[in-house]
């Protein structure tokens, strides 16, 4: 979306004569305010990749730097005899399917997985609501399971479903090819030398560093391959964009 | 006889006011970004368990403030309150400074970084017609003897005695309005800008640097914090002088940049 003189100037008045009226949460729920404010989202993105590149790196940091307790939040025990039954399996059974528009669709197994090539890599996780940890994941470089399974042409999304309910359906999070093929973009078995725990999102979850905590699903079975996001969910990308209007990009 | 001067720049003029109302949209859309997690630290994380130099919060029937290892009871205004419908809320600041007043970390995000554009690009506006129009170098920079302990010391007294000054020393800002209006233009307003990019993530893969120079995320949401806490402070001392110069006379000269200067004593 594009921001207008018009848009920038009917949020500004709104967001002034809102507060002289003291009707802030009248005029905060109104469609064309919610517009216009939304208008800065796309602004921001193309800024921030503007500067950042493809492939600028999240800062790195080392093990002296790492949080003593790295904080589970959101889900922290999937519920459901499927994921208890492949806890107590040792997650040995857990498949990451790959399909949509690609060219061999793919269905990995954990051990397959924990064999390919991996990324250790200390960075911080950012979580929307102010919180930092410093934690150690260790995981496949998305990029290498994207090349194994050959992107097919109109590919421009990735939606990540999870085994996790938070809320009316299973937990699910997308991203752009840009921060998918991004080289700390990794789908995450280890953190801190050991297996992922189940708060942590047991057994498989995404790292995408330059984004904050809620596009990192946890609990990932199945990644899609799509040409758009409207088809999926309520078509805003995520749980919490569907159903809480946070912001598609999260790089802020 | 009472004299009419021209005494603020439309560029300044109106920057006040387009500063004053993105401001108040992004104090207030800040403090619901707080009550998401009413807690601050210093360094590069920093969660629930470790730890805080300043919580917000509650226990049982009181509201709390803990500050280091100083904790003040604050029911009713901070931590435990009740809105306007008499339902009682545990949440850091009280929806009434909040936008918008109920919880919702989103729609606080929304707004906080639609005006934050506003206030940078009018920022940046306001700066480069600022160094044209020599605002910056004819009204706002301190000159050499002002910097003076004795002219500082006497301008300090003047204002506790509430003497403004008078006819043609009027015209021109006293030293503490000027190391007033420079801290606000010249460092609060960077460093809280900067201090908010710091804080996203996709700028420390940009701009690395901002963490250096902040000493990590989450001190620099301290120090947005305190910034944020430092321009209240001016805020309330501007509305005080205001108040206290003539409220309708400085209203008008900001508004119409027409200013009525006091007459000498006699």
């Amino acid at each position: 979306m594009t921001i207008t003189r018009r848009r920038l100037l009917a949020g500004f008045a709104a967001g002034t004569g809102g507060l002289l009226l003291g009707g802030c949460d009248r005029i905060n729920a109104l469609p064309s305010v919610r517009t216009a404010l939304k208008s800065a989202e796309g602004l921001t993105m193309r800024s921030q990749r503007l500067i950042a590149g493809r492939d600028a790196l999240a800062p790195e940091f080392s093990r002296a730097d790492l949080s003593p307790v790295f904080r589970s939040n959101g889900t922290f025990q999937p519920a459901g005899a499927d994921y208890e039954a492949h806890k107590q399996a040792g997650f040995s059974d857990w498949k990451l399917t790959i399909d949509g528009l690609v060219r061999s669709p793919l269905s990995l197994s954990m051990t397959q997985i924990r064999s390919m090539p991996a990324r250790t890599q200390i960075t911080r996780h950012d979580c929307v609501e102010g919180w930092s940890a410093i934690g150690q994941w260790t995981g496949v470089p998305l990029k290498l399971l994207l090349d194994m399974a050959g992107l097919r042409d109109g590919a421009r999304y990735l939606i990540f479903r999870c085994a996790d309910r938070y809320g009316p359906m299973p937990y699910y999070e997308s991203i752009d090819l840009i921060d998918a093929f991004h080289p700390q973009t990794i789908m995450a078995w280890g953190l801190n030398g050991a297996l992922l725990p189940v708060g942590n999102g047991a057994p498989l979850r995404l790292r995408v560093e330059r984004q904050l905590g809620y596009k990192h699903a946890k609990y990932v079975q199945y990644i899609q391959v799509v040409a758009g996001l409207s088809e999926y969910g309520l078509g805003k990308g995520g749980y919490w964009e569907d159903h809480h209007d946070y912001a598609w990009y999260a790089g802020i | 006889m009472p004299l009419l001067v021209k005494r603020h720049r439309w560029p300044t003029r109106l920057w006040h006011w387009v500063n004053a109302a993105t401001m108040l949209v992004m104090l207030m859309s800040g403090l619901m970004i707080f009550n998401a997690h009413p807690r601050l630290y210093w360094g590069d994380y920093g969660a629930n368990s470790d730890k805080a130099w300043l919580q917000i919060g509650s226990r049982g029937d009181k509201g709390l403030l803990v500050l280091g290892r100083e904790r003040f009871e604050t029911t009713g205004v901070l931590g435990l309150w009740k809105d306007s419908a008499g339902i009682e809320r545990r949440r850091a600041f009280p929806g009434w400074a909040t936008i918008p007043t109920s919880y919702s970390l989103a729609d606080a995000r929304l707004w906080h970084f639609f005006f934050a554009w506003i206030l940078v690009g009018s920022a940046l506006l306001f700066f480069a017609a600022s160094i044209v129009n020599g605002h910056f170098r004819k009204d706002l920079l301190p000159r050499r003897h002002e910097l003076g302990l004795r002219h500082l010391w006497s301008d300090i007294v003047a204002h506790a005695r509430l003497r403004f000054p008078r006819g043609e020393a009027a015209k021109r800002y006293g030293i503490l309005q000027k190391i007033a209006y420079l801290s606000v233009i010249a460092l609060l307003l960077p460093v809280i800008i900067l201090t908010g990019l710091t804080m996203s993530p996709a700028m420390n893969a940009a701009w690395p640097w901002l963490l250096e120079l902040f000493g990590g995320r989450q001190s620099a949401r301290s120090i947005h914090f305190l910034c944020a806490a430092g321009l209240v402070a001016f805020f309330i001392v501007h509305i005080a002088m205001v108040i206290l110069a003539g409220p309708f006379n400085e209203i008008r000269s900001m508004v119409t940049g027409w200013y009525k200067l006091p007459e000498e004593r006699a």
